[in-house]
């Protein structure tokens, strides 16, 4: 599926603003595109939020993908 | 045990109604505990000694003097706190602003903790620590911070965000990116252009209860802590972190809390605290002073932004672009890269870029202020969409209606939005009959809009049935914001039982699962979800028990209206069963009646809001009078619409002092001017109209209920409310927040030449 990438997180894939990645769910998504960028570590230390067509999951790694949704990747942010 | 969290567009008997809040009696008659207001046996005073500079080595510091006086029973310094964090920045990050570790970053900044018998002596001991400093180049300002010659805050740290990686240090910790299509196409095609520059200054949440504790942990490494806080898993997690400890042996209890609005998700002095303990082997009750609250908690970014938006004739934006710089304090955040996802988040945009700077500066670490970021954002942001709406000569509202983001629109952060309700809060803002009411001579209105994101988390939460029916429901989101009033109605909703006969309890940290901290809008969310699945759990364990009792199938067994009915015409002789009947029976039936549920509260829905204020300027002072203030906002679905309207009224109160008043004053010598409200001056009840409020209900599609977040985005708004109503009445541009008297005279003076 096509992934895309937000903010920082696109230069941790070489500036690529959208890679191409598999993953039935959330978890299985982030662990190939850690195997792809190794750089994106960090970013998954830190938290990485994804938003499947517009819903955005910060935590369920669980959370199947359906086919040809939009997956759109986020830094975790932080509220008040 | 998993349930559908699906919007379901159930009816309601108790959700939306407006009953008595259950903490109101214990809070004004002072039965309400809060942070300061616990004491234990043999307990000492804490006390803190802070830089008085704003950038310093610490080359030397002598506590022998304080050591020896009688009644001090421990000091540290940074030696007493050893690195634990196993190379994590983020954590050394949180520890070295606790406590200095060579340096001191800002003019406040811990250097030295005491603990003694009493008030008197602690202050003592403060005095006879002779620390000796030698004075750095400091620097405050955000744009100052980026300029080459600065002085460089940390040495470690390198510009994240830029390609080639850079090699050198650098103040600007981070650059984000965010957005979409090609900009310079966008303004190609545009009919008019606006640029404009814009600042605002750093203000504090300030909330009235200081950050209190009383810390015990003894040599077995196992300890209390009592603290004022907006999340205490949270804290026990980061205490138990630091200073070495399982989490499981440090028991945290959330007082009642007078105020936090974000400045309480983060530990400032707990872990202090515990260390003097734990060197004292007694408790230690640490309580800051406002002047520590101000120089040495975690107030807002003040920060500096360009923005520039084209149209065409028709009013159809083409391109919108925004440069954010935040500083972030002494430590690095990501304030500016949250500035940069919100600012154009309300529009519905073909060609967008907002690009973040994080800064470093010599000043205290910022915490989050209810939206963090947001509010700077939009005031630029929202300021330049009223200039382009003008040069179009076009109703600024109507303008907005022609751009606003909606389903399907692809945000400026990225996703794809679903049912938002940007469109019809402006909708009704249009509609409203405070837009028909005529102005007067230097008057002023103006209307703005905000985004906040919200979220949702982990969540843990009990529910038990007594044997008179009565429920006690124990959630571990600390209630800031009337969630026990809303939660008690949800309880009782899914129960079918009276509002009265449930109590919400907000339980310790060895009493529940994990719980994320209530920051994003979450608590009664995500609480509210978990509350709902608890007592659906517990309502299958009343219908078995109904079922045991008949000797039929639990499958012939239905609750309805707080009892349980067998179905069927072979049940037709069963009379209901309430739940009052139930639990009294529970003894001989199978033991206590319970339900719990664990969630990770994911797909909490975006919120917007859109104000409106009419303001008059008085001309010879330039003092400010907010005549009429209106929020509307959609909260997906309002559980108890009293502290809904509480919520946005609450953030547009904060959000005209932060507009007209608030600010945070440095001298030449780095040191913080105003910490106290004496000079730091947030708006009293006289400075206030009665804030109308209207609220819209647009379902959240993730939350059985349709439940979205309330508690943040209405301070999104009101800076740039504010900015156009009093840019209206004195027909000159503000471009800098607070727009205090001075600072208003001064922009009429420079537009008369």
């Amino acid at each position: 599926m096509q992934v895309q990438l937000s903010g920082i997180l696109s230069q941790a894939a070489g500036g690529a603003r959208c890679v191409e990645c598999a993953g039935a769910t959330i978890g299985e998504l982030l662990q190939a595109l850690l195997l792809k960028y190794p750089e994106m570590q960090s970013h998954l230390d830190d938290g990485i939020a994804v938003a499947i067509n517009g819903e955005i999951y910060r935590d369920r790694r669980d959370q199947p993908i359906p086919a040809n949704a939009d997956v759109f990747l986020l830094p975790r942010i932080q509220g008040g | 045990m998993p349930y559908e969290t699906d919007y379901t567009n159930q009816g309601f008997s108790k959700v939306g109604t407006r009953v008595n809040r259950p903490d109101g009696v214990d809070k004004v008659t002072g039965r309400a505990k809060y942070g300061a207001d616990a004491n234990a046996a043999g307990q000492l005073v804490g006390r803190i000694l802070r830089s008085p500079h704003a950038h310093a080595l610490i080359t030397k510091i002598d506590t022998s003097k304080a050591e020896k006086l009688p009644g001090v029973k421990a000091v540290l310094t940074g030696k007493d706190f050893p690195d634990l964090t196993g190379g994590d920045r983020g954590m050394m990050n949180i520890l070295e602003n606790c406590m200095a570790r060579g340096r001191a970053l800002y003019d406040g900044h811990a250097v030295a903790a005491v603990a003694a018998i009493d008030a008197d002596t602690a202050n003592e001991a403060l005095k006879l620590i002779k620390v000796t400093y030698k004075q750095l180049p400091h620097v405050t300002d955000v744009d100052e911070a980026m300029k080459p010659s600065a002085p460089i805050i940390h040495d470690w740290v390198r510009t994240t965000g830029v390609t080639p990686a850079p090699t050198t240090a650098s103040n600007v910790a981070q650059r984000t990116e965010f957005g979409h299509g090609d900009i310079d196409a966008g303004f190609a095609q545009a009919d008019v252009i606006i640029e404009k520059s814009f600042k605002t200054e750093q203000t504090h949440q300030g909330y009235i209860e200081p950050h209190a504790c009383l810390a015990t942990l003894g040599p077995d490494g196992s300890g209390e802590l009592w603290v004022t806080t907006q999340g205490h898993f949270t804290f026990r997690n980061v205490c138990a972190s630091l200073l070495g400890l399982d989490v499981a042996k440090l028991r945290v209890t959330a007082s009642e809390i007078g105020g936090g609005f974000g400045g309480k998700t983060h530990v400032w002095t707990e872990p202090v605290a515990l260390q003097l303990s734990r060197r004292a082997n007694r408790p230690v009750k640490l309580v800051m002073s406002r002047d520590e609250v101000f120089k040495a908690t975690g107030p807002t970014s003040s920060t500096s932004v360009d923005v520039k938006i084209g149209a065409k004739r028709n009013g159809k934006i083409t391109a919108a672009s925004a440069e954010l710089r935040y500083q972030s304090g002494a430590f690095p955040g990501m304030w500016a890269m949250l500035g940069a996802m919100t600012s154009f988040a309300c529009y519905d945009l073909k060609n967008v870029k907002s690009v973040g700077f994080d800064v470093l500066v010599n000043r205290p670490k910022v915490a989050a202020y209810r939206a963090p970021s947001a509010p700077m954002a939009a005031f630029a942001v929202e300021s330049v969409v009223d200039m382009v709406a003008a040069e179009l000569g076009m109703d600024a509202v109507e303008f907005r209606i022609k751009n606003a983001a909606k389903k399907g629109t692809k945000a400026s952060y990225g996703p794809v939005y679903g049912p938002i309700g940007i469109g019809p809060t402006l909708e009704a803002v249009k509609n409203h009959p405070h837009m028909k009411r005529k102005l007067g001579k230097n008057q002023g209105r103006g209307v703005a809009c905000g985004f906040w994101f919200n979220f949702g988390g982990q969540t843990c939460t009990d529910l038990n049935i007594g044997v008179d029916g009565s429920v006690n429901l124990t959630v571990g989101t600390v209630d800031v914001g009337g969630s026990r009033a809303s939660l008690a109605l949800i309880a009782a909703e899914e129960l079918g039982i009276d509002y009265e006969q449930v109590r919400v309890t907000i339980g310790d940290t060895n009493s529940l699962g994990h719980n994320d901290t209530t920051e994003g809008s979450r608590g009664t969310f995500s609480s509210g979800m978990a509350a709902i699945f608890a007592a659906r759990d517990a309502v299958e364990v009343l219908k078995q028990r109904a079922a045991a009792t008949w000797g039929i199938p639990v499958e012939q067994v239905v609750w309805e209206a707080g009892e349980a009915r067998a179905k069927g015409k072979q049940n037709n002789n069963l009379p209901p069963l309430s739940l009052k009947e139930i639990a009294a029976k529970s003894p001989r039936t199978g033991g206590p009646i319970a339900g719990h549920n664990e969630v990770v509260a994911d797909g909490a829905g975006v919120s917007f809001a859109s104000h409106m204020c009419d303001v008059e300027v008085d001309p010879e002072t330039g003092a400010t009078k907010i005549l009429r203030y209106t929020v509307v906002q959609d909260a997906g679905k309002a559980i108890h619409p009293d502290y809904v309207e509480g919520q946005f009224q609450g953030g547009a109160a904060q959000g005209i002092g932060w507009a007209l008043n608030e600010e945070y004053v440095y001298g030449d010598d780095g040191r913080l001017q105003n910490a106290g409200f004496l000079d730091y001056r947030i708006p009293v009840c006289s400075d206030l109209p009665f804030i109308d409020t209207q609220i819209l209900e647009i379902p959240n599609p993730n939350h059985p209920y349709g439940v979205r977040g309330v508690g943040e985005t209405s301070i999104v708004p009101p800076l740039a409310a504010i900015g156009n109503a009093v840019s209206n009445a004195v027909g000159v541009r503000m471009d800098h927040v607070p727009m205090s008297p001075p600072r208003i005279l001064k922009a009429i003076e420079a537009a008369q030449g």
